[in-house]
């Protein structure tokens, strides 16, 4: 496989692997500590066992002006119940301590600023893999990206239904971990439909950078999954696994098995 | 793309564009259209017709001599934008950006409203340009203004309550911003405040502009010289950038931008300048109310305009230079401030400007000699509900 003297990061482990079974990743996106330390770390631990491949695990903030009612519900109780970015380090690490997957830190800007200078180190030291900052466009990336990527920690780029083509290049080459491409224009917990026009822009995407695409916004069920499936490396789900946490670990599980289980491609199937 | 300096931060360290990249396009969209619509004349004739004949401009100059008595000032002008069209500068803003928007080919127009203010403003450009408007308010906002959420339905917009958070003008900005985000191609989101993403507070002040240069002007007729102090209440803060932007280029008058102390700087209160902290927040990089984990704390003030946790990039700036600077004044001296020009100049202040009357008497102290200008930004209507919840319904004041 690799041969080479660096190593390969665990991100691009988990997408070969999943080229390899012929399947697109799942990745699942979690509030970090909602509705509280225990009932969060039972669920991401629910989640990662049933078979998500990238855990994307979401800061708690205030303000999250780009998710829809299901996120912000999920951050609010977190924050209630008292969550710091210093606990979901430390969530993430006790996570880590039992799961070799890859950890992406999904936030807003403003909490992972109060880290200064010390960011990567101590992103790196909770065993987080990768940074996505949804308030952070590329033009401003580079204040954080910079300390976290000196400290070997990826860097996740963010492509949505409006970047023009000619930024495009711009945003995908920004991406050292993959690129996440925003389904549809809206906030999360919206529903997608897949077209042509979706289609012709991962094309476009894929033009531009060798990373990884996953595509996320609007995925809540497994035929959208399995739709997605043959045109991505990975697919993004979020306020559906949300929803399905509120009923406990094993409905998660559950809804986490059937997505997972509609992301291998059609006609290719793995032995 | 440059990885270095970003030339959008305006103002120092302050400014910027950190939105969502679905937002970002549209927003440098906007910028471009902006930076090409300000110097052509065409568009800058119909902006100043508009404000001729629908907004009533220039609004007039009123010397205050018994208010100027009673705190122990050489002499205090008040700068009338309560005179404007819908009663506060508001709609200055509006004017110049519904025109922006039509340029863009926008079909509809959102905004957010603290106060009511800028709400009512939007609502009444876009009826008078036939517009669809739907207008995001803090339940506890709509609570508080219940006259100006009536004055929106009746000018034909659609007046969404928003309950997340504290339910104040932060909440309803994130409701708005995910509006734009999911509407954005048809969608011109009108910002009523010099805040948000590059171009707003650029913007946003240049359409207040003509505040401070009529002030100037009508001052320098009036009295043959430059104010010697320009005071204005700042939350977001249009009505300052917009009086202070006429006198940043005279280094011999001061400025002084007055902020929401609450219930003191000790408790709640919205003193962004005196109490926040560098942050990115609504787009923007400033100073920000929030806690060490950056978390935005929630800001209070008896005025809803002032009950924002955030404050525009240039006011930071400027404070950061020492060009300007800025007081707070609690709940109890705003209402204070609201009798005391009521009673001696016979106006009714709104209690955003309340703030600024209240801390003329500390400024008169410190030099008795001197000219004070102050911007009037809004009329007291909206606020006669606050103000009888907080003293004798009857309205009868010991006399002095």
């Amino acid at each position: 496989m690799s041969g080479g003297d660096e190593e390969r990061s665990r991100i691009d482990e988990v997408f070969a692997a999943c080229r390899a079974q012929r399947r697109a990743a799942l990745v699942g996106y979690l509030t970090a500590l909602d509705p509280g330390r225990e009932q969060s770390l039972a669920r991401l631990r629910a989640a990662v066992e049933a078979g998500v491949d990238v855990l994307e695990l979401g800061v708690p903030f205030s303000d999250p002006t780009a998710d829809g009612p299901v996120v912000q519900g999920a951050m609010t109780r977190a924050l209630a119940a008292g969550a710091t970015l210093a606990g979901v380090l430390e969530l993430a690490a006790e996570l880590r301590a039992g799961w070799d997957g890859p950890i992406v830190l999904f936030s807003y800007a403003n909490p992972l600023l109060r880290l200064g200078p010390a960011i990567g180190e101590r992103l790196a030291a909770a065993g987080i893999d990768a940074v996505l900052v949804v308030d952070l466009p590329p033009e401003h990336a580079p204040e954080l990206r910079a300390p976290v990527e000196a400290a070997g920690v990826g860097w996740v780029s963010l492509v949505a239904p409006t970047t023009p083509a000619s930024r495009l290049p711009a945003v995908a080459r920004s991406a050292s971990a993959f690129v996440y491409a925003v389904a549809l224009r809206g906030v999360t917990g919206a529903t997608l439909e897949i077209d042509e026009e979706l289609v012709a822009r991962l094309d476009a995407i894929r033009a531009h950078t060798a990373r990884p695409v996953a595509v996320g916004f609007g995925v809540r069920e497994p035929a959208q999954a399995a739709a997605l499936a043959p045109y991505v490396d990975g697919v993004v789900v979020g306020s559906a696994f949300i929803e399905a946490a509120e009923q406990g670990p094993a409905a998660l599980a559950a809804k986490v098995s059937a997505i997972r289980a509609a992301l291998t491609r059609e006609g290719e199937a793995a032995r | 793309m440059n990885d270095a300096t970003d030339p959008s931060l305006e103002f120092g360290p302050y400014g910027g564009r950190y939105v969502a990249e679905t937002l970002m396009p549209a927003v440098q969209a906007l910028g471009e259209a902006w930076r090409e619509a300000w110097p052509d004349e065409g568009f800058r004739a119909q902006y100043r017709r508009i404000l001729a004949e629908y907004v009533g401009r220039p609004s007039p100059l009123t010397p205050a001599p018994r208010l100027a008595e009673r705190i122990g000032a050489a002499r205090v002008l008040l700068k009338r934008e309560d005179l404007n069209h819908t009663g506060s500068h508001k709609i200055n803003n509006c004017v110049g950006q519904v025109l922006l928007a039509r340029r863009l080919g926008k079909t509809r127009i959102i905004a957010e409203t603290g106060a009511g203010q800028h709400g009512v403003a939007t609502a009444t450009v876009c009826a008078y340009f036939g517009l669809p408007c739907v207008v995001y308010m803090g339940a506890v906002d709509v609570e508080r203004q219940a006259l100006n959420v009536f004055r929106m339905r009746l000018l034909g917009a659609q007046v969404v309550p928003v309950h997340a958070g504290s339910a104040t003008l932060k909440d309803a900005i994130n409701e708005a911003l995910r509006d734009w985000v999911a509407n954005v191609d048809s969608t011109h989101y009108l910002i009523g405040s010099v805040m948000g993403p590059d171009p707003y507070p650029t913007m946003v002040r240049e359409l207040h502009r003509v505040i401070g240069e009529e002030a100037r002007a009508q001052c320098l007729r009036l009295t043959g010289e430059l104010p010697d102090v320009v005071v204005a209440c700042v939350g977001g803060g249009s009505n300052a950038m917009g009086i202070f932007s006429g006198f940043l280029d005279d280094p011999g008058v001061a400025l002084v931008g007055v902020e929401a102390a609450g219930e003191g700087l000790q408790g709640k209160h919205a003193a962004t300048m005196s109490k926040g902290a560098l942050g990115i927040y609504h787009g923007m990089r400033s100073l920000v109310l929030q806690d060490e984990d950056g978390q935005l704390q929630e800001a209070h003030s008896i005025s809803a305009g002032l009950d924002y946790p955030g404050v525009g990039p240039e006011h930071a700036w400027l404070r950061h230079t020492g060009r300007a600077r800025y007081l707070s004044v609690t709940d109890d001296e705003a209402l204070e401030g609201l009798r005391l020009l009521s009673r001696t100049e016979g106006i009714i202040p709104a209690l955003e400007t309340a703030h600024a009357v209240a801390a003329l008497r500390g400024l008169a102290q410190e030099d008795p000699s001197r000219t004070l200008l102050l911007n009037v930004s809004g009329r007291g209507d909206k606020d006669m509900h606050t103000v009888m919840a907080r003293h004798d319904a009857s309205g009868e004041e010991e006399q002095r």
